[in-house]
């Protein structure tokens, strides 16, 4: 019962936000309808007892990755005038396609019965698989491989990052002043 | 759970409120007295016996103050900002025991807001959101100061965070050698600093130290002081308030009690931080009872004694360390935070890995 | 551990809320409010403002942001490898040693890049190739 209250408030602020990012005018407010979004996730994580996941949904996403969108808004400038034309042609379109077809999977899901509702632990119920370390035992064995990839990963972002931010068909020079 | 417990959690959270209001009034004016004293100043000293409700009356007459909302404010956002202050920082400390679990009616009453078994991600998380009002604050303000205040305030903060993780995984990482398993949560973390060196090693002349994780740690010590340091964005790391430069920085649009809640959730993460360096490496309310030879009452309150001993003599660190230092510059900031920091404390993670594992798993090759 | 566990921690965020804005709410209503157009000007030191605030900000701050995002996801996978220190030992050590390696190799190249240098007396910057040695 518990469970369900703060599913249906936490969806409803999920995605409240996730509207405010495609409508407000101004992006630090689609950013911070962004940040409700990823917080109400984390909630709900938190409801269903995946205490490494809700922590990490709001260290990472919550907060490192939505601290670079941010700065991403002010570097660009945040009162710069928008550019409204849709560089996307028929955009809108296949947004109403694919919208459609998520929402006649959910339906069919319903009606096939195959949408049924796990209370996972309202109240006392206690889930083991959710800690730390029920998540690190697959993470270093079953997963090891995609867990160095994500380090490689990792590396080519920042890379990214750098040849985003510099170069230039150019040579590097030290700057004296 | 039944009715008492949930008025044991509503006690809970009401004590830990209320001893973070208290404590902010006393550090506040602790601060200025003891930084006057360094400056041979006076310092407060006229409200109350020697000034001790400065603080009090401060808070009263911003109290009074007229709140004025500058025209270029986006109200909303601008209003928010003090609410996104507050809370983290309020929470921030539920997850540190002040005290050792109590027994009342047969009822086993921890004294912590609640031991969540990943209390350290718990604080990164809280410290990643804290850093909202701030950047919220610098730009909902339409001004110039608070927005340079804010971005700068953001990048600081999260340099630094990356330092007090690492130091944190070095502690998580000692500590699980120390008991059965690894252990995130600051319950477990404080229970396994109980008893002394000269136990834990097997040697007697050494009985006297206690199993801090102070010792074996202490460079993550250093850092992590540091870290807090900066994440609190007190002196030598206020950049985010740099007078000469940024006026207030990310507050300088906020007036009467809305400014007041931005102070009071400085203050508060100044005792926080401090609190979590105590319950990390100083072994949180590990401490003589004298069990047996003291009345029991006592030797229940006094684990709470040692915790706020030894979390004051950390924030006396904090304030002896403002009043000594002077404000860096903000590229050295950075690069003590990137060049310095980080890689120290990787290099000290290594450090303490190899040496851990090798007492703990003997030689890799054998 | 179960969700009664967090139920402390909502508490408190409401009672923290609770306080914020009954603070402020009632301070609204014990306090003076008299706006003048000069005092609702944004601060300048006493004169009027002439300049809107720029609203750009340099390339370093979102490569400082970029650096945070790598540092965050390796110390999360470095608490989760510490709650299993014990049980992985060396194993664990190797693993988290190669993916550490990794991440320590991208401070190096982010180092050496000049993405950490934040004095301009001394910054590395790329000039585009037509530009000659005399004239930068």
């Amino acid at each position: 019962m518990v469970e369900l209250v703060l599913f249906v408030i936490t969806a409803v602020a999920a995605l409240a936000g996730a509207v405010t990012v495609v409508t407000a005018r101004n992006p630090v407010h689609s950013a911070m309808g962004l940040f409700g979004t990823l917080f109400s996730l984390a909630v709900i994580y938190v409801v269903n007892l995946a205490h490494l996941v809700a922590a990490v949904q709001v260290i990472v996403y919550a907060g490192a990755v939505m601290t670079l969108f941010l700065f991403v808004i002010m570097l660009i400038g945040v009162d710069k005038a928008e550019d409204t034309s849709e560089h996307l042609p028929r955009q809108r379109t296949l947004v109403a396609v694919l919208g459609a077809a998520v929402g006649l999977v959910v339906v069919a899901l319903i009606v096939s019965g195959r949408f049924v509702w796990v209370p996972a632990g309202g109240g006392d119920v206690e889930i083991p698989n959710g800690t730390v370390q029920a998540v690190a035992e697959p993470l270093f064995t079953t997963w090891i491989l995609a867990f160095e990839v994500t380090a490689l990963l990792l590396t080519i972002a920042a890379a990214g990052a750098i040849a985003l931010a510099y170069f230039k068909r150019g040579l590097i020079r030290e700057e004296h002043e | 759970m039944d009715a008492i417990d949930l008025l044991i959690v509503v006690a809970r959270v009401v004590v830990v409120f209320a001893l973070l209001l208290v404590v902010t009034l006393l550090n506040v004016w602790l601060e200025r007295k003891i930084v006057a004293d360094m400056q041979n100043r006076i310092g407060p000293d006229r409200a109350g016996p020697f000034g001790i409700l400065q603080t009090l009356a401060d808070g009263m007459k911003l109290f009074f103050k007229e709140q004025v909302t500058p025209r270029k404010v986006e109200l909303g956002v601008y209003l928010l900002a003090p609410f996104l202050a507050v809370i983290p920082a309020l929470l921030t400390f539920m997850v540190v025991p002040w005290g050792r679990p109590i027994e009342i009616a047969g009822r086993v009453v921890p004294l912590q807001g609640t031991d969540l078994n990943i209390g350290l991600l718990f604080i990164l998380a809280m410290s990643s959101v804290g850093v909202y009002a701030v950047v919220m604050a610098g730009w909902s303000s339409g001004s110039k100061y608070p927005l340079l205040g804010g971005v700068r305030a953001t990048a600081q903060a999260i340099s630094y965070e990356a330092a007090m993780g690492l130091s944190m995984v070095a502690v998580v990482m000692f500590t699980a050698t120390a008991g059965d398993g690894g252990t995130l949560s600051l319950a477990e973390i404080v229970a396994r600093q109980q008893g002394s060196w000269g136990d834990a090693l097997g040697i007697p002349a050494l009985g006297w130290i206690p199993r801090w994780n102070l010792f074996p740690e202490l460079v993550a010590f250093g850092i992590f002081l540091i870290a807090a340091v900066a994440e609190t964005n007190r002196a030598p790391f206020d950049l985010v308030e740099a007078e000469q430069e940024l006026v207030g920085g990310f507050h300088t649009e906020y007036s009467g009690i809305r400014f007041a809640m931005f102070f009071l959730a400085e203050y508060i993460n100044i005792f926080t931080m401090s609190a979590i360096a105590t319950t990390l490496f100083l072994g949180g309310w590990n401490g003589p009872t004298w069990e047996g030879t003291v009345p029991a009452v006592v030797s229940a309150v006094l684990p709470t004694v040692w915790f706020l001993v030894k979390t004051y003599a950390i924030i006396l660190v904090f304030f002896w360390v403002r009043a000594t230092l002077p404000r860096l510059r903000y590229d050295q900031l950075m690069q003590l935070g990137w060049k310095r920091l980080i890689p120290g404390a990787f290099v000290w993670l290594i450090l303490s890995t190899v040496v851990i594992g090798i007492r703990q798993f003997g030689w890799p090759w054998t | 551990m179960t969700l009664a566990d967090y139920l402390p921690i909502a508490v408190m965020a409401v009672l923290a809320a609770g306080f914020v804005g009954v603070s402020m709410v009632v301070s609204r209503l014990f306090s003076p409010h008299r706006p003048t157009p000069e005092k609702l000007e944004p601060y300048e030191c006493g004169i009027v403002p002439e300049q809107e605030p720029s609203q750009r900000f340099p390339v370093k701050f979102y490569l400082v942001a970029m650096l945070f995002v790598i540092f965050d996801v390796e110390i999360i996978f470095l608490f989760a490898w510490a709650s299993r220190f014990d049980d992985l030992a060396w194993y664990g050590i190797a693993a988290v040693g190669i993916f550490t390696f990794f991440v320590l190799e991208t401070l190096f190249y982010v180092w050496k890049r000049g993405a950490l240098d934040w004095n301009v007396h001394r910054r590395r910057r790329y000039v585009p190739a037509e530009v000659t040695e005399e004239a930068a």
